[in-house]
């Protein structure tokens, strides 16, 4: 595997402060940037009802946390899953969560309808419930005899996903041009937001996430060197499984209702994790979840800055920067 | 006292195809049991139902003459220490880091590195000769060393019983030879009762107490090593020719299977 040396318990605890010192300095700076650059005094000298104040207030600051949170959401998801599938190529997509996400929000582009509910955007909405029909699917689906072993499961996962993701494709290829082109750029994973109703939602989710994964960290590194292990060492597997898998389907359905499929976090966000802290959960599920958020908000920094005035889905950003860092991350390990 | 109790056990992973079929076999604490017979016969299957890797079978397992249905996953865990066959690492450990799971079933939520645990896994590793090589990932390891950090994991649970399913296969002779050592000294020194299938039959000879031997779903011999490890009972058993060879230097002779001519 990838790992040439590693880090003892007090550079994993350097590696996770400066990673703590590093969050707290983007969250704090990249509210400023954006099409309109803000200064520090346009904040703190403004006065009520400035139009400065309500950018950096209204879009900045919500549009960073949200950033945040759904990077480190999919980065833990993806984690999770890599850990109870022993496999390094599983992301939180592949159980066909999203594309059910995908598939309803898919549904309600194509349909033309405009709504809104209980302060969710039918998008939202629609999207949950496609999320929420394919988790009661693979969850079907788990219970069968058939899929007992793991392997079946995801192979499961995998089938439902591209089933999905065709039906999508089927949809695009009926509906108009610009519905077409709306669900592309669904499909790219953005995050904007204005105000703070989808803060609200995600945020306790990320946190609530982060606390039950770090709570089972034990249990993730004893899942991660097989099922037979872990069971000889007194993991109750198959309980443990359920409850992590309806949590990730849980994370993984909101966050794509409200930012779409954002590529690359979930499935590559963990390997860098495990470049810097190792395999041991009991560091790398707060290094990905910290890491996770900073890479997704440094990645929206830069989509909503690079073309200034315009932005680009910032799904297209993570591949193109994460790739070559990634990269780098290998290879400083090789020589070290 | 009966360590392990086993009665009437039946299963199969299929209904209608048995692994094993109404075995019985009861097991004395600080016994060296060794498990003998054919490729698919059981063997594995059957030490995976002494710790419920496997659920579902037939009949009455008793640890501690307590039925195993009722002690949850984590009290097994303290009892019974299991060491499989070493397959790839898909995400590498250190040493360190995977001999510390051995001590899960002792562990609580969110806690730290606890001064105990610490100093068990730090004596079990010096006494594994693995202390050198503490912050190695595991997967760098050679076949014989990786072989050691399985070992010491399951010695880190602390177990009264501890299961080895075939743990020195494919081994060099070396370290086919200091794994058994090791496994036959904490044997002794921690009176741990063992459960070791192996198709060794010169080691088994030398060091366990009882073979039970396994052939068609069933226990079909048990008894001290003298008894069950003759010509005969070993022919009928794997279904090869076998001969009895004299070693003068130990003053003792051993049964080999015979050279096909």
């Amino acid at each position: 595997m990838i790992v040439a040396s590693l880090p003892k318990h007090s550079t994993k605890k350097i590696i996770l402060s400066s990673l703590l010192v590093v969050t707290v300095f983007v969250l704090i700076f990249s509210p400023f940037f954006g099409s309109t650059p803000l200064a520090l005094k346009d904040i703190f000298s403004a006065t009520e009802g400035k139009r400065e104040l309500d950018i950096f207030w209204q879009m900045r600051v919500p549009r960073v946390i949200l950033a945040f949170c759904a990077g480190a959401i999919f980065s833990m998801s993806g984690m999770v899953f890599q850990a109870i599938f022993r496999n390094p190529l599983v992301s939180p997509f592949t159980l066909g969560v999203s594309a059910g996400a995908s598939l309803g929000a898919s549904i309600y582009i194509a349909s033309g309808f405009s709504f809104y509910l209980l302060g969710l955007s039918g998008l939202s909405i629609f999207s949950l419930l496609g999320a929420g029909f394919s988790i009661i699917l693979v969850w079907f689906l788990a219970q069968l005899p058939a899929t007992r072993s793991m392997t079946k499961l995801l192979l499961a996962g995998v089938v439902i996903s591209f089933f999905f993701m065709s039906l999508i494709l089927f949809i695009q290829y009926l509906s108009g041009l610009y519905q077409s082109f709306r669900i592309t750029r669904w499909l790219m994973g953005s995050i904007y937001v204005f105000g703070y109703e989808e803060v609200s939602q995600v945020f306790p989710l990320a946190i609530v996430g982060l606390l039950i994964i770090w709570y089972f960290a034990q249990e993730l590194n004893l899942l991660t060197t097989g099922e037979e292990i872990a069971l000889s060492r007194g993991v109750d597997v198959h309980g443990l499984v359920k409850v992590l898998f309806f949590l990730i389907s849980l994370m993984i359905g909101s966050i794509v209702s409200v930012c779409g499929p954002v590529a690359f976090v979930g499935i590559m966000v963990p390997h860098m994790g495990r470049l810097m802290v190792g395999t041991d959960h009991r560091y790398l599920t707060m290094t990905t979840f910290l890491f996770g958020g900073i890479f997704l908000v440094v990645c929206d920094t830069l989509a909503r800055t690079i073309i200034a005035p315009a932005e680009i889905p910032v799904g297209i950003i993570t591949a193109i920067l994460g790739g070559p860092f990634f990269f780098w991350l290998l290879f400083e390990q090789r020589k070290g | 006292m009966n360590v392990i109790n086993i009665e009437n056990l039946s299963f199969g992973y299929i209904p209608a195809r048995a692994i094993l079929h109404d075995v019985h076999l009861s097991i004395q604490e600080g016994e060296y049991i060794t498990m003998i017979g054919p490729n698919g016969v059981g063997k594995s299957t059957l030490l995976k139902c002494l710790n419920r890797i496997i659920k579902g079978f037939q009949g009455s397992i008793k640890i501690f003459e307590k039925d195993i249905e009722r002690y949850s996953q984590k009290e097994l865990g303290q009892l019974i220490g299991y060491v499989p066959q070493v397959r790839e690492e898909i995400f590498p450990f250190t040493v360190e880091e995977f001999v510390f799971m051995g001590r899960y079933p002792y562990r609580k939520p969110f806690s730290g590195t606890m001064a105990r645990d610490r100093k068990i896994v730090e004596e079990i590793l010096r006494k594994t000769e693995l202390a050198s090589l503490a912050y190695e990932p595991v997967n760098h390891l050679s076949g014989g060393e990786q072989q050691k950090v399985y070992l010491a994991a399951a010695l880190a649970q602390q177990p009264k019983i501890l299961l080895l399913d075939e743990p020195t296969a494919h081994l060099d002779p070396k370290h086919h030879a200091a794994i058994q050592n090791m496994v036959v000294r904490m044997a002794k020194e921690e009176g741990i009762t063992i459960l070791h299938v192996t198709h060794d039959l010169h080691y088994i000879s030398q060091n366990s107490q009882k073979v039970v031997a396994l052939k068609e779903r069933r226990v079909f011999a048990v008894g001290a090593p003298s008894e069950v490890l003759n010509c005969e009972i070993l022919q009928e058993l794997y279904g090869t020719r076998f001969v009895r060879v004299f070693d003068p230097k130990l003053n003792k002779s051993f049964v080999i299977p015979e050279a096909e001519a």
